[in-house]
């Protein structure tokens, strides 16, 4: 089959890999109808998440169409023939995490759970195609997949919506949710959302959804501020103002009741000084990731609110401003998505039209065209917010 | 030498010691076992694989046994490398899993089967004993010892690295399976 694969550094390359078989019993085999490139794979071909190898079948957004089922697999949960939605944590549904609807830190899923255990402390769960720290797993920018535990996370779609209205299920949509839901949304709440790349839109349209009274989006690109603005977010470029004045106007001085931090690990910074500080540091690996937004969301967040991570870090910071954190009472909430939580009542909110997946749509390309499309969103050309995939 | 390890396993303790208790279980998830043969009521044969050093065999018995709380054993006359281990079984706070505490001592000997046995355990001999009992967590919890692309044989997982590339396998790979 065809695949998008890891060739070093700064490179990806569609290539002919072996088609994928059953390797346990509850596998099944996806013939994949549509995929996407997600702002972290963007993370993995710059080089900073460790443990990628040459020939690593990328992706962890998919859909498609179940051709094949291992022995184990109940058959009252998945079948042949049905359509599904892949979530990208790898869960085993029987572990203690995942009894606590903890997907992404399933404690099964992960035959190299020994390495994640070293980085993180504790490891965590397996991701499709996001390198060997998670596991080793093909990923789903190809023709075909094999998902294990194939009847505990795939969701069935069993109406005739679009593709593109559902393939977001897997990865951006759930997490922009979780974002929100981790703020604990008040009525009269004013919601700062940072980043608005794909995660960050769908954060923000979930701040909404939840009762937000105000959902204020910053990023620096206009093509992308202006479709937050479209959707009816406030938008605050951050080339152009700074940030923390531009809140307290927008807040009566109060600063923004929850921060979401939508971007992570690859920020970068109206500040040249302070944006080369981090730079370098990360260059030479004294810290692996450059926090700009984590510590502006502290610094900016009024006293007593939630600062809620869903942007991906993967290792050490520092001037982490534990300060303004522990004195002004914050609350600091994280995690990678634990999606299968969130797939039923998303699909619902989608059916009734509360939630519009497609907006943020920009691109959709064959799969040979993949290096095109990684290119021009790891650049923003050609006003690229999101790139879909079809094999 | 001394290794202890220690995982908590989402399933009753009568269910967790039985698993434990036919002995000829443990070579699915303790890599460096290929064969436990039950001989008697409390006695068994051992078959080590190649990593421990090639046709490593002995006789071991269990010395102390008390039903759904602790499983003693030893290994008996001139075996290799002499070895002795203890497992508990205590159930965790959350009333439904059991805790599995592992103590293992190996007497390990000089010449060529200890620099084997030295080899297979390197720099970090817990760590093998660690990953021994993920497995047993994963048969005991899902079935079976997961399985991905960039380690698709399971409890070889630590003979692959580096590992091959996160893509499926070739029929030839496939073939050969775990013996590459």
């Amino acid at each position: 089959m065809r695949a998008n694969t890891w060739a070093g550094r700064n490179k990806v390359e569609v290539r002919d890999v072996p088609d994928p078989t059953i390797l346990n019993k509850r596998d099944a085999i996806v013939r994949i109808t549509s995929t996407a490139i997600c702002g972290s794979d963007l993370h993995l071909v710059d080089g900073y998440v460790p443990t990628m190898q040459d020939g690593d079948v990328m992706g962890h957004e998919f859909m498609g169409e179940v051709v094949e089922v291992g022995p184990g697999v109940d058959p009252g949960r998945l079948r042949v023939g049905d359509r599904v939605v892949v979530p990208f944590p790898i869960a085993c549904g029987a572990c203690g995490a995942c009894a606590a609807e903890l997907y992404s830190c399933c404690e099964n899923t992960n035959p190299n759970a020994g390495i994640a255990e070293k980085m993180f402390g504790h490891p965590v769960a397996g991701i499709f195609g996001y390198s060997h720290l998670t596991g080793g797993f093909a990923g789903g920018q190809a023709q075909y997949a094999r998902v294990p535990f194939a009847d505990v996370g795939p969701l069935k779609i069993e109406s005739d919506v679009a593709d593109e209205q559902v393939l977001f299920l897997s990865d951006i949509l759930p997490t922009g949710y979780m974002g929100a839901e981790m703020c604990d949304i008040q009525p009269s709440d004013v919601v700062a959302v940072w980043g608005a790349g794909p995660v960050g839109q769908f954060a923000m349209d979930s701040a909404r959804v939840l009762g937000a009274a105000k959902v204020i989006a910053i990023d620096k690109e206009p093509y992308r501020l202006e479709m937050a603005e479209r959707a009816g977010h406030t938008p605050v470029n951050f080339e152009e103002v700074d940030v923390r004045s531009r809140l307290l106007e927008l807040t009566g001085g109060r600063g923004p009741d929850k921060c979401i931090d939508a971007v992570g690990l690859e920020a970068t910074h109206g500040s040249a000084h302070i944006a080369a500080y981090d730079q370098i540091k990360q260059a030479v690996r004294l810290e692996t990731d450059r926090p700009h937004v984590l510590r502006q969301a502290i610094m900016s967040c009024r006293s007593g609110g939630v600062v809620s991570v869903i942007g991906v870090y993967g290792g050490l910071v520092d001037k982490f401003p534990v300060g303004a954190w522990m004195n002004r009472s914050l609350t600091l909430r994280t995690g990678q998505c634990h999606v299968q939580r969130y797939m039923k009542p998303l699909l619902r909110r989608i059916e009734s039209g509360e939630l519009d997946p497609t907006r943020i749509i920009t691109h959709t390309l064959p799969l040979e065209e993949a290096e095109r499309g990684f290119e021009i969103f790891k650049n923003k050309q050609d006003n690229c917010e999101k790139v879909v995939l079809k094999p | 030498m001394e290794l202890t390890a220690t995982t908590t396993i989402r399933k009753p303790v009568p269910e967790v010691y039985a698993f434990w208790r036919d002995l000829e279980n443990l070579p699915t998830f303790m890599a460096h076992l290929e064969e436990v043969r039950t001989t008697g009521d409390r006695t068994s044969h051992w078959v080590a694989n190649a990593p421990f050093g090639k046709d490593i065999e002995w006789d071991a018995e269990i010395v102390g046994e008390t039903p759904g709380e602790k499983i003693a054993w030893r290994s008996t006359g001139d075996a290799d490398v002499p070895n002795a281990g203890t497992v508990r079984f205590v159930p965790a706070p959350d009333g439904v899993s059991t805790e599995v505490h592992i103590v293992l001592v190996y007497d390990i000997p000089g010449g060529t089967i200890g620099k084997a046995v030295a080899k297979y355990f390197g720099e970090e001999p817990h760590q093998q004993l660690d990953d021994d009992l993920r497995r047993l967590k994963q048969i005991m919890e899902t079935g079976e010892v997961v399985r991905s692309d960039g380690a698709p044989w399971g409890k070889q997982s630590r003979k692959e690295f580096p590992q091959r590339p996160a893509q499926p396998l070739s029929e030839s790979e496939l073939t050969k399976g775990a013996d590459r």
